[in-house]
């Protein structure tokens, strides 16, 4: 069942179809494009979750700061990233994001409040609570969101940030990607208990569990912890239940020991296909308007690629700028 | 004489001494297939991702009559456990008085070449050493990792086995028959009489390359792979030396503080050593820079064979005719 739309304006849901379907054809063609050797390293794909990052980030502001993880392309672009400069760092050039420096795992955007991919695990959690430190000192209303993973809630600075968070009352959302694997393993082998959100208890924090493949149940629990956390109530644990649709990475004969049964049922959910069907309900939604929308992503995509395509590699003796600031 | 990787080689020295040794358990965030078919969940466990906490429990264990190996896979990712490596496993034997021995293995892949950028590429062992109670290694070929991890996992202290990724599917002859190599025992992998190029991991086969190189121009190198980083086997160091006159030290890390600089100081300090010393050491190592994801930067970064040769030039120029035999 999926959540009633919300009180949004109809352009603003498909705005968020739109998102959602952008992230899914950008990883599809980095996906294949790192098959074809021209993305290098690793690409963690996050197809299948989109709804997550999308419905949050609904529920932001441009001043409001997020932080990602190694999956991190759909954080990056419902934040409002540029896919040019996104794909050229992945294509590990010099007009890239991080200039080439960085690649999949470290894409960040310090100008639209997202502050970085990053490749450990757990990583972010203590820098966006400083960002959520940074906002309550400011004093201006802004919000700090940290995702990551059920993997990472296992990690030693989620507890730490969530118990220094509650107690500051820092304006914070911890949004928990529950895919139900880290990697490999099952977060059932991992966790004691089955609800990830539960332990906001321990720290006297609202902890909710939503349906992270319904755009609006995502939209309207984080609209809610954001409204907490801007009038000062303090931070809220919001577990997303999701699934990846592909392996932990993309890297060629990566083995993927998830039941096949169990992907299908999840596949059944798609976040994509579950918002478009609603919108089409609701009459917000036809054959022409999906269709200028599928057109619209792919135009800005095949636009990001050329752009990567047609940008330089950085010159070797780039590899030592940056190393400090002036 | 049958041939492993030096993946295999490694996987194959761990289920050997766990067959031979009960108390010897494994635990890692993603478990290695082959141990966990063979030992079962127990013994191989597949862990949350808290790597500070399997690193301490590690040393608690192995005070309470187990062996545990803790593999962090990249070594980045034990970044997160440095208290329990630094404050505990390195300091809790000599600090409570030798009451108890430690025996732990921690496993961690190092170096780069794999366009993983800063936080999965890393040769931090220097920082390592700096610690005194900590064993470590550093092995460049199949036979070597099996017999060295055999060792250390018999070993009653708390050792790090630092592996190469860009060696990890290299292969190389392996016997069936049980051995051990034992720590702190350098490995002579080339025979020279003009230059001593000390390497580690996959820098010895570059340099080793370079070496098949400038023979045939009648350079002769000889290549010294001191596998183990702590103890470091200062003798076959110097006396490589002393018979070359010449030093070159290649390194996948960098300079500063570094191994490079370790070797350099071991070589300089020792009279002999010095005195047959024909021209300054060179250091051939990665630039000083987090390692950067790019293709193009990052093979700017790291040395190789062409930057390991150039270097052994440089240490030869004003070489006497007589010398090249
Ligand atoms: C500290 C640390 N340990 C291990 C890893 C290797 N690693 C990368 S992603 C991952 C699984 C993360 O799982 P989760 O947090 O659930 O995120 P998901 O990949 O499911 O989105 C692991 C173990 C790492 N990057 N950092
Ligand atoms: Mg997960």
């Amino acid at each position: 069942m999926q959540t009633r739309s919300p009180n949004l304006p109809p352009d603003t849901q498909r705005e968020m179809l739109r998102r959602m379907l952008t992230i899914r054809r950008f990883e599809e063609r980095a996906s294949a494009d790192y098959l074809a050797g021209k993305i290098y390293g690793v690409v963690h794909c996050y197809i299948g979750e989109e709804a997550v990052a999308v419905g949050v980030c609904g529920a932001l502001e441009r001043g409001d700061r997020i932080i990602s993880t190694h999956r991190g392309h759909g954080h990056c672009i419902a934040k409002g990233a540029d896919l040019g400069r996104m794909m050229a760092e992945l294509y590990g050039r010099q007009t890239g994001y991080c200039k080439g420096k960085g690649g999949s795992m470290h894409i960040a955007d310090f100008g639209i409040g997202m502050l970085g991919a990053n490749g450990i695990v757990a990583g972010g959690i203590a820098i966006v609570t400083g960002a959520g430190l940074a906002a309550q000192m400011e004093g201006k209303g802004s919000v700090a969101v940290s995702f990551f993973g059920d993997g990472a809630s296992n990690a030693g600075p989620f507890h730490e940030c969530l118990n220094i968070a509650a107690t500051w009352k820092l304006p914070m959302l911890y949004v928990c990607e529950n895919n139900l694997y880290a990697a490999q393993t099952a977060a059932a082998a991992t966790h004691a208990l089955s609800d990830i959100a539960a332990r906001a208890a321990g720290y006297g924090i609202p902890g909710v569990v939503v349906d992270g493949n319904d755009v609006f149940a995502v939209y309207q629990a984080a609209n809610r912890a954001v409204d907490r956390a801007r009038s000062g109530d303090g931070p809220t644990l919001i577990e997303c239940k999701t699934y990846r649709w592909r392996a932990h990475t993309e890297r060629r004969g990566q083995p993927d020991p998830r039941d096949q049964q169990e992907l299908e049922v999840w596949k059944g959910r798609d976040p994509i296909a579950r918002l478009e069907r609603q919108l089409r309900e609701q009459g917000d939604l036809d054959d022409s308007g999906l269709q200028t929308i599928e057109r619209d992503v792919v135009t800005a995509l095949d636009a990001a690629v050329a752009f990567a395509e047609a940008s330089p590699f950085p010159t070797p003796e780039r590899a030592t700028d940056d190393v400090f600031s002036a | 004489m049958r041939e492993l990787t030096y993946n295999e080689a490694a996987v194959e020295a761990v289920a050997e001494e766990m067959r031979r040794d009960p108390k010897i358990f494994y635990m890692s965030t993603d478990p290695i297939g082959p141990l966990l078919r063979e030992f079962g969940e127990q013994r191989v466990r597949a862990t949350p991702i808290a790597e500070a906490a399997l690193t301490g429990m590690a040393i608690g264990a192995a005070g309470s009559g187990f062996r545990p190996i803790v593999d962090w896979r990249q070594v980045t990712f034990c970044f997160v456990a440095m208290d329990q490596i630094v404050n505990q496993a390195s300091k809790i034997h000599y600090m409570f008085g030798g009451q108890v021995s430690f025996p732990v293995l921690y496993r961690a892949a190092v170096g780069g070449g794999t366009q993983l950028a800063a936080q999965h590429s890393q040769s931090p062992y220097s920082m390592f050493m700096n610690l005194a109670g900590l064993k470590m290694f550093l092995p460049s070929t199949p036979y070597d990792i099996k017999g060295m991890l055999k060792t250390a996992i018999r070993d009653n202290n708390p050792v790090i086995s630092f592996e190469a990724n860009r060696l990890m599917a290299r292969k190389g002859p392996v016997p069936e028959e049980e051995y051990t190599i034992p720590l702190g025992k350098a490995d002579v992998k080339r025979e020279g009489s003009d230059v001593t190029v000390v390497a580690l991991a996959w820098l010895v086969h570059e340099a080793l390359a370079a070496a098949e190189e400038l023979a045939q121009e009648g350079i002769s190198v000889e290549v010294v792979d001191p596998r183990t980083l702590v103890p470091l086997d200062h003798e076959t160091i110097r006396n490589s030396v002393q018979k070359t006159g010449r030093l070159v030290i290649a390194d996948e890390a960098g300079p500063t503080a570094g191994f490079s600089a370790e070797v350099a100081a071991v070589v300089t300090e020792d009279a002999a050593s010095f005195m047959r010393l024909k021209t300054p050491v060179k250091r051939v190592c990665a630039v000083q820079v987090p390692i950067p994801y790019s293709p193009v930067l990052e093979d700017h970064v790291f040395p190789d064979r062409k930057r390991i040769s150039a270097g052994i030039r440089e240490v030869l120029q004003g070489r006497e005719p007589a010398d090249a035999a």
